[in-house]
């Protein structure tokens, strides 16, 4: 947090800043960065490894249009616009779409942006990183929140040019023709919407995938479970390929049932189109294990954390990134609540609590069954 | 699920060993000429005993068989009254044995039997130190009562004594008292054996069993885990050696006790040192009681002590001293276990669910915490002390009758059931005391010498797993906790597991007993006297492993066994010394041969042979 918005009158005290880096993020800061980069932030606080960057705050949102001064141009455009308007919906997003990308933007911003994408380049160890750059909604206290599903996001953008670009990109996409007619058919003033707009690392996956906190199976809160294949997680969680299966131990971390499949394509990134492209894995490589015993391991230690913070089961998307050192390439992408055993009622193994006589009785009574 | 015929397999006879039958008890057989038995014996489920039995028996060691089958059986259904299971029925087939829990099948018995349980099992529960410590007092003056019980030569004349004091008695006399002494006292003590162990079982099976149901994919070596670092008198003959190395470097002999192999060259290499006088007191005073520890599990003849063999605590010293001085920590890590285990109980307690189950749990581990150290000192007690004791007493008996010409060689004896060794003593003292040559020594060493053919004959021929029709239930604690009759193994014994070539084998799975992965070089050792033979980071393979080889666990980085559970010695050391074991792999030290390249997986209980 280098910079702060320049106050305005009357608000002298408050110091909100432009830029905010995602460790600086808890989940309290949605209405700052919104809420994909607040979760990350919280993710961050749970002690795991989550791809680094920083967010474009809703201040340096505002500062962008203060400095850009063309707020009274859009009132202009926007004024009774009628939703139902299709063909001027268009044009006036348009318009203003043209104004948010190519007005120049205030030379501190862009030097905040830049200087902070300087220094996720150095973090990563790379001259230029890519970077995924998307738009973070802040207006969760809106019924339908999703109202700005118009949010774009960019992938394996590099350099700065490129990285001020789509930040630009980010902030025009508020004004889709979907979302101005959303907007004013549920009467949100336009000039009180704002965004935010997240740069992050490209998690550049060799091997990557999901991980539950419990059996998906029997709901036993003893285990993790671990799909993993090579390339990004998208053929895992699509179900395009058998991924390699393992049961590794919450209390011990020990790997308990390892299931090694014939994984015959993943997905990688061709750099030349920025895209993630499907591959076959080569023939040699089919059938061994995608991970090294060690990261499995860390993997687990890192749900095992993240469900301690969220104090409740959860489902964890992840990466091995391949161009970091061992011992610090695991990165988690995702963490949401477990839904499917979290939401059943978890029944007692026993109804009341029997004196270890009693239960051993009982137990004697119904014996073992099998088959 | 329907396993071969017993009758069948009788049937087919191993040519060369008709009549085997008079080897062992006659209530063991298989029969035809009862209609009623015969039926029974077709509808039961038998399994064979293969974890107590590897080998046929001879038939004087049928006498712990005989003992157990009584003593188990009448524990469960006339002392407590287990509710839906009556004993555990015996069977022998070509000299391998075969056991069958019976169950009680009319609910309304069932139920009756209840309040029964309830109230005698409640009171050994609820009272279990108090009833322990009379244990102990009972079981030391049982094994005191066979030290001291003699077995007296026949004198050509009697002392004169005999008349000065009118003892009125003859040497004759004693012979074949004090032989039926020592039979007596032997079963006495299997009495004891088992007057806690079922209900110790009990609570252990049923404490796992709750694990399970909480957390379905636990390994039985967690919950084991949850009962160890308690202290038990098992490892107490280890901790004497260790003492003992500690001592000779502390004395200044320890270059006297590492330069030799053989004992008897230590002894006197250590005498002539300054110090050497107080180390081998020492030594003496750990004999007794602690080096009354078998080599194997104390259930054959064949397992010798290691005072019957003081090479094998020699080298344990040794290897002992040599980690001292290479700086290494010989204690065992109980602080770390402790803490270890005091993690993971807390962990896992954390993770149940709810309220009911989370007290039901420590209610059942606080009682499976209490039956723990009985399930294991009674070993040192019955299997090692008493029997090692035993066993040189019935040499005894045999040097008698080999001293009258009824046997060639001591270790004859073993072929002899001890009904027919009572037999055979009173031919020798009516012989003796007519002053006649004993009938004897013309029929037994015959028949000795076929036994012998007929043993070879049955140690060639393998025995099926199983036999008879399997029930949908098994309510007999012993046979789910102790010979892992589950599901699994029941199909796995129903594909006949046929080894194939050996030769050709290179995945193998056994037990999960003890986390971690590693790979070496692979130890072939059949018996406690080879572990002296181990390399630093081997592989220990073992048809099993009991406390007297404690000290090869200070070399090696892994353990695999032929026979055991996650309970086995093997496992519960290897996961103090946190090295991966996998056990239970049954023919593991068939397949694998010393100097093989191994990947052991204890987490996952498979086994790579690198070939």
């Amino acid at each position: 947090m280098t910079t702060v918005l320049a106050a305005k009158p009357g608000e002298a005290a408050t110091k909100i800043p432009l830029l905010s880096w995602f460790e600086e993020c808890t989940k309290d800061s949605i209405s700052l960065v919104g809420g994909k980069c607040a979760s990350l932030g919280e993710l961050i606080s749970s002690g795991a490894r989550v791809p680094p960057g920083f967010a474009l705050t809703t201040a340096g949102f505002a500062e962008f249009m203060r400095a850009a001064g063309i707020q009274s141009e859009i009132a202009g455009l926007l004024q009774g616009l009628d939703h139902d308007n299709l063909d001027r919906l268009e044009k006036s997003s348009a318009a203003i779409r043209d104004m948010i990308e190519s007005r120049p933007m205030s030379i501190e911003l862009e030097d905040l942006i830049g200087e902070a994408y300087r220094k996720l380049s150095v973090r990563c160890c790379q001259a230029s990183v890519p970077v995924a750059i998307r738009s973070s909604a802040t207006a969760e206290d809106l019924p339908g929140a999703s109202f700005a599903g118009q949010q774009d996001t960019y992938l394996w953008i590099r350099g700065f040019d490129d990285v001020i670009h789509h930040v630009r990109r980010c902030i025009s996409s508020l004004y889709t023709a979907r979302a101005i007619a959303y907007r004013s058919k549920m009467g949100f003033p336009h000039d009180q919407v704002a965004i935010s707009v997240g740069v992050q690392k490209m998690a550049n996956a060799y091997a990557a995938g999901v991980m539950f906190t419990l059996h998906p199976a029997t709901g036993d809160r003893s285990v993790i479970v671990i799909d993993a294949n090579f390339g990004f997680g998208e053929s895992v969680v699509s179900g395009e390929v058998t991924p390699d299966h393992f049961v590794v131990n919450k209390v011990t971390l020990d790997i308990l049932e390892r299931t090694i499949s014939t994984k015959l394509m993943c997905y990688t990134v061709d750099p030349r189109v920025q895209k993630s492209v499907a591959t076959e894995v080569p023939f040699e490589r089919q059938s061994i294990q995608c991970l090294i015993d060690d990261e499995i391991t860390e993997l687990a230690w890192m749900a095992k954390k993240i469900e301690k913070h969220y104090g409740r089961p959860m489902d964890i998307e992840w990466a091995v990134d391949k161009a970091l050192p061992a011992g610090g390439n695991i990165y988690i992408l995702q963490a949401r609540p477990e839904t499917i055993w979290s939401n059943r009622q978890p029944a007692a193994t026993v109804t009341a609590t029997a004196s270890a006589m009693d239960y051993i009785v009982s137990s004697l009574l119904a014996g073992k069954r099998l088959m | 699920m329907q396993f071969p015929n017993p009758h069948d397999v009788k049937a087919k006879t191993i040519p060369g060993t008709e009549g085997w039958e008079r080897m062992y008890p006659y209530q063991y057989q298989f029969v035809t000429d009862d209609a009623e038995r015969n039926r029974y014996e077709k509808e039961t489920f038998w399994f064979y005993d293969g974890l107590h039995y590897p080998e046929p028996l001879y038939p004087f060691d049928t006498i712990w068989d005989e003992a157990w089958y009584l003593a188990l059986s009448q524990f469960n259904n006339r002392i407590f009254q287990v509710p839906p299971v009556r004993g555990v029925d015996h069977r022998i087939i070509n000299g391998y044995v075969y056991i069958s829990p019976v169950p009680v099948r009319d609910p309304e018995e069932i139920g009756a039997r209840v309040p029964n349980f309830m109230e005698r099992a409640g009171y050994y529960y609820k009272n279990w130190d108090d009833l322990e410590a009379k244990w102990k007092v009972k079981m030391e003056a049982t094994i005191a009562e066979l030290e001291a019980l003699e077995i007296p030569r026949l004198p050509e004349v009697e002392d004169l004594s005999i008349v000065t004091d009118g003892v009125g008695e003859s040497r004759g006399y004693h012979l074949i008292k004090n032989y039926d002494d020592l039979i007596n006292l032997g079963i006495k003590c299997w009495q004891y054996h088992f007057e806690f162990l079922n209900l110790g079982y009990a609570a252990y099976v049923f404490f796992m069993d709750f694990a399970q149901k909480l957390f379905p994919s636990i390994p039985l070596q967690r919950v084991t885990q949850m009962i160890s670092g308690i202290d038990v008198i098992m490892y107490r003959p280890d901790d004497e050696l260790k003492g003992l190395a500690k001592k000779a470097i502390l004395l200044g002999v320890d270059r006297a006790v590492t330069e030799h192999r053989e004992w008897e060259d230590v002894k006197v290499a250590v005498a002539r040192s300054p110090g050497g006088a107080e180390w081998l007191a020492a030594f003496e005073k750990a004999r007794y009681p602690w080096f009354n520890i078998s080599s194997g599990t104390g259930w054959f003849h064949t397992d010798r002590s290691w005072n019957d063999n003081l090479g094998i605590p020699l080298s344990g010293i040794q290897t002992y001293i040599n980690k001292i001085r290479s700086g290494a920590n010989i204690d065992r890590p109980m602080e770390q276990v402790r803490a270890e285990r005091d993690r993971i109980t807390a962990e896992y307690r954390e993770l149940i669910a709810n309220e009911a189950d989370r007290q039901q749990f420590d209610e059942l581990l606080g009682c499976a915490k209490t039956v723990f150290p009985y399930v294991e000192n009674h070993l040192f007690y019955v299997e090692h002390w008493f029997h090692s004791v035993f066993w040189n007493k019935i040499r005894q008996v045999a040097a008698v009758m080999k001293e009258h010409g009824i046997l060639d060689d001591v270790e004859d004896i073993w072929y002899l059931r001890r009904d027919e060794i009572k037999q055979a003593l009173w031919d020798i003292v009516t012989a003796w005391a007519t002053g006649v040559k004993p009938r004897g020594t013309k029929t037994w060493p015959t028949e000795i010498e076929w036994r012998k053919g007929v043993m070879q004959k049955f140690r060639e021929w393998r025995a099926p797993p199983a036999i008879g029709v399997a029930p949908e239930v098994i309510q007999e604690p012993f046979t789910i906790v102790l010979w892992g009759v589950t599901n699994k193994s029941l199909s796995d014994w129903a594909s006949v597991q046929d080894v194939g070539d050996p030769d050709s084998i290179t995945e193998m799975k056994g037990f999960a007993a003890s986390p971690g992965i590693v790979e070496g070089k692979a130890r072939v050792c059949f018996g406690a006297e080879e572990i002296r033979d181990l390399m630093e980071d081997e592989i220990l393979v073992a048809p099993t492993t009991s406390p007297s080889w404690a000290p090869a666990f200070a070399k090696i980085k892994a353990c695999i066994t032929d026979v055991g559970g996650v309970m086995s010695h093997a496992a519960i050391v290897c996961r103090e010394y946190g090295m991966p074991a996998v056990v239970g792999t049954g023919y593991a030290t068939k397949v694998i041969k010393s100097g093989m390249s191994l990947r052991v997986d204890g987490s996952s209980g498979h086994i790579t042979i690198v070939r």
